[in-house]
């Protein structure tokens, strides 16, 4: 019987790990991921699970000691935040080259420097070349939905690859909410049997991570390649198993009020909740607004984004990271590729926001569709015709007064 | 081990040739020895740090391990097996997985006393049920012969080179024998190459025989970094011992035990005098620096006997 | 000898070759011929040759066979030349010379 519960976002990933029981979840602690493998690990000192628990000296070695779990044909699991994911940085690369489905529970914080615990995607947006699928979550029941669904989509026959799965750091780990659970029983038949397709424990040696010459490198990432490519196909697959048991859909992106929309929102994570009010508002007020959420960052959604943005005037793409590229957030760069291919002369503007856990309210969000409206409209303005910028950043020293 | 050295020979190999370490390289024969020591009906899992060893054992898609080998990384070697190892122990104790198997890691110098000794200090620490064998070739030597800690004081290294104003390593080698046993694991020891190899098989048969973690620290000579002729590979492990410079013992649940104690005991000058790393401390201007090394291996052996209880 | 399996080449595609580097079955190295390395060779006199083995662990390239329990010649495909047998063997039966 699946139940309703109050619980954060930590908390609800942890209990989705204790339905999954993998076999082997090696973890260091860092701020706000902590709580995961605390909560976890009284699971397992009570017997609740079959887990062996690896308290790692550094999240260098937990990611490495996944690596090994892994390989040696254990369902293997951990969790981590900004410059946790940070350390273990070559060892993402080495994971996903491996065709590893380690999954990671990343609760985004701020990159140091300076040092700040506060939500951004600074920490995953900075692992998206590492060849890892990338899912976000808006709350607390997608945490949960997502993680269940992340063992199935990293150990596809046509995918093969390690899983993360984000969420807001202490706005969705920390942050109780109501949520519904599925029951144990449910759990453990979705993600089912972990059958490696190599084992180091298995009857046949294997040996795993070559030393390759320039002969076969570039063959190995275009396999690679291949693999996040029917990730698209993957994702959308489980999504759909997954509404039938839960009522809940998924999909690679969520459209709101799209159909009809003028002006669009893209944007990943918690904010796409705080966007809801704004749209509800600004809707009441007659204004055609809509938002596409990203969930699934990595493999980037191409398709559904140009078509979910066909009919929209203008868009605006909220990043809480930064590339510093002197152009745009890492996500803007994503969305600018697709519409250089389908709709080159759309109406775009890249708002930066949130660094550090910088607050982003729902007036902030009201502002935003508000500037992109006023600005589509009146193309000569040539003074505000940056296409990025910082949302939220004091310009001035005087207290009070709005950029 | 209660197997005699022919018997010995006989077991199946568990390192082939066919690999691209350099022609007279010490590492192989001590990775050929190590894996000697285990028995005949034993799987092995080996892990193995980036270096000289790994990349010329796995060049792709030709792997010199009959056992299951796993590389990642250069600085984890001992993380990666605990992940292998803990893997094993969850599927075992889950009915998914049944046999015996021994984890073997084995790391350079470098992977083991700098670049990787956080995650061997972790893997000991946590007490994995695992072997960890360093091939200590005094230099981070795949990458052209760059000091490490493990590097004896005053050789002559691309990044402590004998020039006109230092003359080579100015520091110590760090001991990371009794850095390990000071980790308090069941089994802790050092040894090299000899003639028989009975002191490497005894300590290994003995490491992998015991629950819980191992280290043991094999001086692997490398004839291009420390300028021999590679033919001589067993005399300058033998110099090594006759000398003290690389004394040969084991700790066993923290009782430290002598291995051998030379008959004759001879002057560290025999062992510098047989390595082109160590020529400058013979030219003038370098005097005293022969006998400050001996002054420091005398003392490090006085300390090693008091601790042996001798 | 075992027969050499099909290990994957310089010129297969990418579909081909074993995804993740992983490489299936135990030492494939046996395969690879390292024997051109060699400027110097052993050269075994088996009437001087005691058996006393202590030649075949000193090979760091596992090339001294063995066959029921005795050592036979050298195994040319993987010795590099290295000498080091030639040097520890206790009766001279093995002297290196200039490889052709």
């Amino acid at each position: 019987m699946n139940r309703k519960s109050c619980l954060s976002g930590n908390e609800a990933v942890a209990y989705a790990m204790k339905q999954i029981n993998p076999d082997v979840v090696p973890a260091f602690p860092i701020t706000p991921s902590t709580e995961i493998p605390m909560k976890f690990s009284s699971y397992v000192a009570d017997g609740l699970v079959d887990t062996e628990f690896v308290a790692v000296e550094s999240e260098h070695s937990a990611m490495s000691a996944c690596i090994g779990s892994q390989a040696a044909g254990a369902r293997t699991m951990s969790a981590t935040s900004a410059n946790g994911l940070a350390l273990m940085w070559e060892m993402l690369y080495i994971a996903s080259s491996f065709r590893l489905p380690i999954i990671l529970c990343c609760v985004n914080r701020a990159l140091s420097g300076p040092i700040n615990i506060n939500n951004d995607h600074g920490d995953s947006m900075g692992a998206r070349d590492a060849g890892w699928i990338q899912i976000y979550s808006e709350n607390n029941q997608e945490a949960y939905d997502n993680l269940i669904q992340a063992v199935r989509i990293g150990e596809h026959s046509e995918v093969q690859l390690p899983v993360m799965v984000c969420q807001d750091g202490f706005i969705t780990s920390h942050a109780v909410e109501n949520i519904e659970l599925l029951d144990d029983m449910t759990v453990k038949d979705f993600v089912g049997t972990y059958r490696p397709v190599n084992s180091l424990l298995g009857n046949e040696s294997i040996a795993m991570g070559p030393y390759e010459s320039a002969d076969f490198y570039i063959e190995h990432k275009r396999q690679q390649a291949e693999a996040i490519i029917n990730a698209v196909q993957v994702v959308a697959e489980i999504g759909t198993l997954y509404a039938e048991l839960t009522g809940r859909p998924y999909g690679l992106i969520e459209k709101v009020s799209m159909d009809d929309a003028d002006y669009a929102l893209v944007v990943i994570g918690s904010t796409a909740g705080t966007s809801r009010a704004a749209i509800r508002i600004l809707r009441a007020e007659g204004i055609k607004v809509g938002m596409i959420k990203i969930r699934v960052y990595r493999p980037f959604p191409e398709a559904e984004v140009a078509a979910a943005l066909e009919g929209v005037t203008a868009a605006a793409v909220l990043d809480k990271a930064e590339g510093l590229s002197g152009t745009g957030g890492p996500l803007y760069a994503d969305v600018c590729t697709t519409l250089h291919r389908h709709r080159n002369n759309l109406f775009t503007r890249n708002f930066v926001y949130g660094l550090g856990g910088r607050d982003v309210k729902v007036s902030d969000i009201i502002y935003v569709f508000r500037e992109i409206a006023r600005e589509s409209a009146d193309p000569g303005n040539m003074q505000r015709m940056i296409p990025y910028r910082y949302l939220g950043v004091r310009e001035n020293t005087h207290p009070g007064e709005q950029t | 081990m209660n197997v005699n050295f022919k018997t010995l020979m006989e077991r199946e190999e568990r390192f082939s040739g066919g690999h691209r370490m350099c022609a007279g390289c010490g590492a192989p024969v001590a990775v050929r020895a190590i894996m000697r020591a285990v028995d005949p009906e034993d799987r092995a899992v080996v892990g193995c740090a980036t270096g000289c060893l790994e990349v010329s054992s796995f060049t792709y898609p030709y792997s010199a391990w009959t056992d299951s080998f796993i590389h990642s990384a250069f600085e984890n070697a001992a993380a990666t097996i605990s992940g292998v190892e803990a893997a094993y122990e969850s599927l075992r104790r889950q009915g998914k997985v049944s046999g015996a198997r021994k984890f073997i890691t084995f790391g350079g110098d470098g992977g083991s006393y700098d670049i990787g000794l956080q995650s061997l200090s972790g893997a000991m620490e946590r007490g994995h049920d695992m072997l960890y064998v360093c091939y200590d070739n005094g230099a981070y030597m795949n990458t052209g012969i760059q000091r490490s800690s493990g590097t004896p004081r005053y050789a002559d290294t691309t990044t402590s080179p004998a020039g006109k104003v230092i003359p080579g390593k100015k520091q110590n080698r760090k001991d990371l024998t009794q850095i390990m046993a000071a980790h308090n694991i069941p089994y802790a020891a050092q040894t090299t190459l000899t003639a028989n190899f009975k002191d490497l098989h005894e300590k290994a048969h003995r490491a992998l025989g015991m629950k819980g973690a191992a280290f043991i620290n094999v001086l692997s000579p490398c004839p291009r970094g420390w300028r021999y002729e590679a033919k001589n590979l067993m005399q300058i492990c033998k110099l090594a011992v006759d000398t003290c410079i690389w004394p040969m013992y084991e700790v066993i649940e923290g009782d430290w035990i002598l291995s051998y104690e030379p008959k004759n005991k001879l002057p560290v000058e025999d062992y510098l005098r047989s390595q082109g790393r160590f020529k400058h401390l013979f030219t003038s201007g370098n005097e005293g620096l022969v006998e400050s090394i001996q002054k420091q291996v005398d003392r490090d052996w006085d300390l090693l006997l008091k601790r042996c209880k001798y | 000898m075992k027969r050499k399996p099909a290990l994957p080449g310089p010129t297969d595609s990418w579909r081909e070759i074993t995804p993740g580097g992983t490489i299936r079955g135990g030492a494939s190295a046996v395969f690879f011929k390292t024997g051109d390395w060699r400027t110097w060779r052993p050269v075994w006199n088996q009437e001087a040759c005691r058996q006393c083995l202590l030649c075949f662990p000193v090979c760091p390239d596992s090339s001294i066979p063995l066959a029921e329990g005795k050592r036979t010649d050298f195994n040319f495909n993987h010795c590099k030349g290295c000498g080091i047998c030639a040097e520890i063997c206790p009766v001279h039966a093995i002297s290196m010379i200039k490889e052709r």
